[in-house]
């Protein structure tokens, strides 16, 4: 059975961990959004990191008493309305398929759907950025058409590159830099996504939308 | 001020590490055995945030290019400045042109693997998004975002006026501080969230069994061999934001204690949490050791905590005394 409260728990002494109740959805991380916003201004909280539907909110040292700030986080979370986040929109020209897409043919095989359907149902959709994590400017996004779900790989590729656009599990991502990963790479795409020199460092921030426009697909 | 001259993979300039860019995707870095870092910095009179190098793997080898106050602690490498031995945890003085050599670290009256190389004043890297880490995964940080390379030069920041031609040491905080269940090494570990979904006989293991720290560990993660950890049912979490010394367990069950390369989110589900105050000690701990987890409670992980802040603030008098330096705490 779900719960339809929310869950508290710690994260050694250095963190603790609020995850929202229900199904992943947007309404729902808009109120981690707000939830974020305000638990990032209180004295004993360092950073408030929200995940999927989820909050992390690291100490700036750890308390003497947890009680407190759990029973603070609970009434804020109660309060939280949805905070509609004035987002961009940005557009990703992608190029699907062929030696930057190495996974595909398993998508295709997974899903039963051939590469042009693919391509379709992966572009289509404006996905919203509902957290960075992972590795510097890496987006968490939501909106993925569950027909082109694909599970992650059994084994994790040693290395996949930068822009490198994949699908694991429900979710579809962007790789910001080259690292190791589960996801089926289906395409890549030439952003930056992130630079230390810049202020801020990551290109997307959360509440802003992406889409992906076909700039090739090859078969 | 110093040039490297021979280094195994995965030397690097590390600090305390980064804070605050976690919202970015970026992870914290900073130095495994934060307490040895620590410790040089003070031995030195450098600022608490101040670079130092850490080395893995060894023999490793720099030449002095300017006289130079300098310290090295963590591992007992058995080091030699121009073929005469330096004592570990030391503060040491060298001139211009003379060779610091570190071997294999000895695995004697303590076990550690990782030394640190201290330089007074600090390695002089430029700092970014607040710290002079290097973080691997993004490319930035440290010296060029990457590990340490022969023919590298690195230059110190301004010494401490105060220094003066003093040689000392301090005790290391594994014979002061030691921790051992059993016949083991030990580090504290609180319960995590998903730690009420595995079974009774995951729990006994984690707490009862002997972990072996597997080849496969480095400074994203130690991946620890032992018995299985299994969830009552499989157990799906949602990617969320984790700190190191989170224990994630995959599905195979063989554990994973993120460390402070670790990347800032993750999906596994987490059994416990290795405390803050013990994780220089597992930082430390050799490829193919065996360690024990101890179960501890909030106010018990409060207090070890404490205890470091204690020993280094005594570290700080002692230099303080020895050195005859005045500072403001």
């Amino acid at each position: 059975m779900i719960s339809d409260q929310p869950r508290i728990s710690l994260l050694g002494t250095s963190a603790l961990l609020f995850e929202a109740p229900g199904a992943t959805e947007l309404a729902t991380q808009q109120r981690i959004w707000a939830l974020a916003r305000e638990a990032e201004a209180w004295p004993e909280i360092r950073e408030a990191v929200p995940g999927m539907n989820n909050l992390m909110l690291s100490f700036s040292s750890p308390p003497r008493r947890c009680e407190p700030i759990e029973t603070r986080l609970r009434e804020a979370w109660q309060a939280a309305m949805p905070l509609p986040v004035d987002g961009r929109l940005i557009e990703l020209p992608v190029v699907y398929g062929g030696d930057g897409g190495p996974h595909m043919a398993d998508v295709i095989a997974h899903t039963g759907l051939d590469i042009d359907q693919i391509v379709e149902i992966h572009s289509a959709p404006t996905y919203v950025v509902y957290a960075l994590g992972s590795h510097p400017g890496y987006c968490y996004l939501g909106g993925m058409d569950q027909r082109i779900a694909t599970p992650r790989r059994k084994t994790p590729v040693v290395s996949i590159p930068g822009g490198a656009v994949s699908i694991g599990g429900a979710q579809t991502g962007v790789s910001a830099s080259d690292g190791p990963s589960g996801w089926n790479t289906i395409g890549t795409t030439a952003m930056q996504f992130f630079d230390p020199a810049r202020d801020p460092p990551a290109l997307l921030r959360p509440g802003d939308a992406l889409r992906f426009r076909i700039a090739e697909v090859i078969r | 001020m110093i040039e490297i001259v021979t280094t195994g993979a995965l030397a690097t300039v590390q600090d305390r590490g980064r804070d605050g860019a976690l919202k970015w995707g970026v992870g914290s870095s900073g130095a495994l055995d934060d307490l040895a870092l620590a410790a040089g910095n003070i031995l030195l009179g450098n600022d608490e945030d101040a670079a130092g190098i850490e080395i893995q793997i060894f023999p490793f080898q720099a030449r002095f290019t300017a006289d130079c106050v300098f310290a090295i602690t963590g591992a007992d490498c058995a080091a030699t400045l121009d073929d005469l031995p330096l004592p570990p945890w030391w503060r040491q003085t060298a001139k211009a042109g003379q060779i610091l050599n570190l071997g294999l670290p000895r695995q004697g009256a303590w076990s550690a693997s990782r030394a640190y190389l201290c330089l007074g004043g600090g390695v002089d890297v430029p700092q970014v998004l607040g710290s002079r880490s290097t973080q691997m995964r993004g490319a930035f940080g440290g010296l060029d975002g990457r590990a340490l390379r022969s023919g590298d030069r690195l230059r110190a920041g301004p010494a401490n006026n105060a220094t003066k031609h003093v040689s000392f040491g301090l005790s290391p905080p594994a014979l002061d501080l030691p921790l051992m269940a059993g016949d083991l090494p030990a580090v504290r570990v609180l319960p995590a969230a998903e730690y009420d979904q595995y079974t009774e006989a995951a729990h006994h293991a984690l707490w009862n069994d002997v972990w072996r720290v597997t080849p496969q560990s480095n400074r994203y993660g130690y991946r620890l061999e032992g018995t299985p950890l299994l969830p009552v049912t499989p157990i799906e979490t949602r990617s969320h934001g984790i700190v190191p010394g989170v224990i994630q367990v995959p599905p195979n069950g063989q554990p994973i204690v993120q460390m402070r390369d670790a990347q800032p989110s993750g999906g596994y589900p987490k059994i416990g949490v290795v405390i803050a105050a013990d994780l220089w000690r597992l930082g430390q701990a050799p490829i193919g050791s065996r360690i024990r987890f101890i179960r501890t409670s909030w106010d018990d992980a409060i207090a070890a905590g404490e205890q470091t802040a204690r020993w280094l603030a005594e570290a700080r008098r002692l230099v303080d005394l020895h050195c005859g330096w005045t500072r403001s705490h």
